[in-house]
């Protein structure tokens, strides 16, 4: 097995708000070895984004972070320096924002954008690259992004793009930076079925060659299967299950996830998929046990009093769930 | 289209809405109760040299003649005699205004430079002491009168401490510099009179303030609303999580987007500013277009009136497409929809 790239343990993210503190995730625990494709999956508002924005340090102003070890290559990234923090997110780590309208400011052209990233990513390389050299390697980043009419897009705002374009821009500019892991946030969710297509599959073209790892977060199952090795389950802010991905969708084990596969429809028929009934738990005051226990079909009166903790189930699969022992 | 296409329009636009602002002030100016010709002369003078006067006025015309006589005027180069001090208002105007001019743009300088950065330093710094001290400094400017401050000023900064002037433009004694522009610190800069210059400047540095602080409350306030909301944006995020290095991030990546409420509200500002002038620059005896518009309006010198609130009319339109146009050289997003209708 190669070797261990990013190592998450006991990642707890809280959020001050007005009415109290509101406990997202819990106890998140997360490993990425290098060149190894990652899926992290789960319904909306389930702490995705915020697994990841914690990895990055760029949680909100209003997070507090009571726990948390996040290992890049065996070093704590929370107690990382704003120096090596720079380095990290100039050369090691780059994050492709869920929204790619959002992602790019508004009033500037891809241009001065693009160019700042390119050179202070090269700048932490020991490249001082001149205008010229900064230029040509924004025009190759693009072209990578396989973004026709480099020299047109550069001179765009990104009002005057598409969608796709967009998101191929926000993959050219985290291009820069990622060398060693790739965080992709629900690439191409916001775009039609087609261009998400092609987003992915670019994505998957880029990681591979290039042999970086990448987490892709989604929650299209169909967009996970076919591209990443492996699968963590999240529900309400914790994992509940990770497999290798052919193995997650022949034998899901966690209630959770049986759900989550059975509500995807089928082409074959069989009427409306059944889905999960009821919501994900207020994050207030959230189930002391297991916090699927309020939607959980095979409840115990053990999962409403204790946490269930990730058990071995099988070779490279874990489960949270007493139904597989404590 | 280009930028020079956008003012002209603009321009334009601008000739409409002052050729109304004409029609309805000349009409309210003349509907108001009163007989300016009997107001300019004395109670004592005879029946027949009011009506004289009245006839010299045209007042005994239909109103819509008025208007067309008083147009062709002004097309002319005159805005009319003023009744009080017998001379054209256009002359009165260029005399007095230059004061005023010079007292808001004063403010106005004021304003941006403390209100931008003490706004985005508060809105980095969301809900610490420095954002507290912001906003508690912020709610007192909004809620206060500038001719409080006008007041305030006077008592501590001429009356007790002494330490700057408190009445007109230069200090008796001080030859002001040759009229070029009409703003003395101006003039006196073209013409190398640097103790003159230093002189109007202490002299400036009370009124425009009281003037400017309400303005610089309001502005910090959204500078600072305006900062805390692109900090979360994903923009700023992503820009932080491609290692770009602090400063340039806050002075061009969070900067140029949080400014463009700011500078929107500048117009506005500008309104009040000159309203405010008018209280300001009698507190300070300053010798602006305020005394001359005060006295227009209690004697019904008509052309006076209409002339001192189409001048300001005048400058606010002006100020107006100034702001406009900087709006759009920061957010281009403004600019190509505004330039393609």
């Amino acid at each position: 097995m190669s070797s261990t790239l990013l190592n998450v343990e006991e990642l707890q993210v809280h959020f001050k708000v007005y009415g109290g503190i509101l406990k997202v995730l819990n106890d998140v625990a997360l490993t990425v070895n290098e060149k190894e494709k990652v899926g992290l999956i789960g319904e909306s508002g389930c702490g995705k984004t915020t697994t990841m924005k914690a990895i990055m340090r760029i949680l909100p102003w209003n997070a507090i972070v009571p726990k948390a070890k996040i290992y890049f290559k065996g070093k704590d990234i929370m107690k990382m320096s704003d120096s090596e923090l720079k380095r990290l997110r100039r050369r090691s780590i780059s994050m492709i924002f869920q929204d790619p309208t959002a992602a790019l400011n508004p009033v500037f052209k891809i241009r001065d954008q693009l160019f700042d990233i390119v050179k202070y990513a090269n700048l932490e390389m020991g490249k001082n690259l001149s205008k010229k050299e900064i230029e040509e390697e924004a025009i190759r980043l693009l072209r990578e992004a396989a973004l026709p009419e480099p020299e047109r897009i550069l001179d765009s705002y990104p009002f005057q793009l598409s969608g796709g374009m967009r998101q191929r821009v926000c993959i050219a500019m985290a291009l820069a930076s990622a060398h060693e892991l790739l965080i992709a946030d629900e690439p191409g969710t916001s775009l039609d079925v087609t261009i998400e297509d092609q987003i992915l599959r670019l994505l998957k073209q880029i990681v591979e060659e290039k042999r970086t790892s990448i987490i892709l977060i989604s929650h299209a199952l169909g967009a996970v299967k076919g591209f990443v090795d492996r699968v963590y389950v999240m529900y309400a802010g914790c994992i509940v299950e990770s497999a290798r991905t052919p193995d997650l969708f022949r034998e899901p084990l966690h209630p959770y996830t049986k759900g989550l596969l059975a509500a995807v429809p089928k082409l074959t028929g069989g009427g409306i998929p059944s889905g999960i009934k009821g919501r994900v738990p207020d994050y207030m005051n959230p189930p002391l046990g297991c916090r699927f226990v309020t939607r959980c079909e095979y409840a115990m009166p053990i999962c409403e009093k204790k946490q269930p903790r990730m058990i071995k189930a099988g070779n490279d699969h874990e489960v949270a769930c007493f139904l597989y022992g404590e | 289209m280009r930028l020079i296409t956008y003012i002209a329009k603009r321009v334009g636009y601008t000739v409409f809405v002052l050729l109304g602002l004409s029609i309805l002030i000349f009409t309210l100016a003349r509907v108001l109760p009163g007989d300016p010709a009997r107001m300019a002369l004395s109670p004592r003078a005879p029946e027949w040299a009011v009506e004289k006067l009245r006839e010299q006025l045209r007042l005994n015309e239909p109103l819509p003649i008025q208007y067309i006589y008083w147009l062709r005027d002004v097309f002319s180069g005159s805005l009319g005699e003023s009744l009080v001090t017998r001379r054209d208002v256009l002359t009165d105007i260029t005399e007095f205004l230059p004061a005023t001019l010079e007292l808001l743009l004063f403010a106005l300088i004021f304003d941006v430079i403390i209100a931008i950065p003490i706004g985005m330093l508060a809105g980095r710094k969301a809900n610490t002491w420095i954002d507290n001290l912001v906003r508690g400094f912020a709610y007192i400017g909004v809620t206060i009168p500038a001719f409080v401050f006008a007041i305030i000023f006077l008592l501590i900064f001429g009356y007790i401490l002494q330490i700057a002037p408190t009445v007109g433009r230069l200090s008796p004694g001080v030859m002001p510099p040759p009229r070029i522009t009409g703003l003395i610190t101006i003039d006196s800069l073209i013409t190398g009179n640097f103790s003159t210059f230093v002189d109007a400047l202490s002299h400036l540095i009370l009124p425009s303030f009281a003037l400017a602080l309400g303005p610089i409350a309001q502005e910090a306030r959204i500078t600072r609303a305006s900062v805390v909301e692109n900090l979360n944006k994903d923009y700023i995020l992503a820009s932080i999580s491609h290692g770009i290095p602090e400063r340039l991030i806050v002075l061009k990546y969070l900067m140029r987007p949080s400014l463009i409420p700011t500078v929107s509200i500048l117009g506005l500002d500008i309104a009040s500013l000159m309203g405010w002038a008018f209280l300001v620059e009698s507190i300070f005896n300053w010798p602006g277009m305020s005394r001359y518009g005060i006295i227009a309006m209690l004697r019904k010198d008509l052309n006076a009136i209409v002339g001192v609130v189409m001048v300001t009319g005048l400058v606010f339109a002006i100020a107006n497409i100034v702001v406009d146009v900087i709006v759009s050289l920061l957010d281009p997003r403004i600019r190509m929809v505004e330039r393609a209708k």
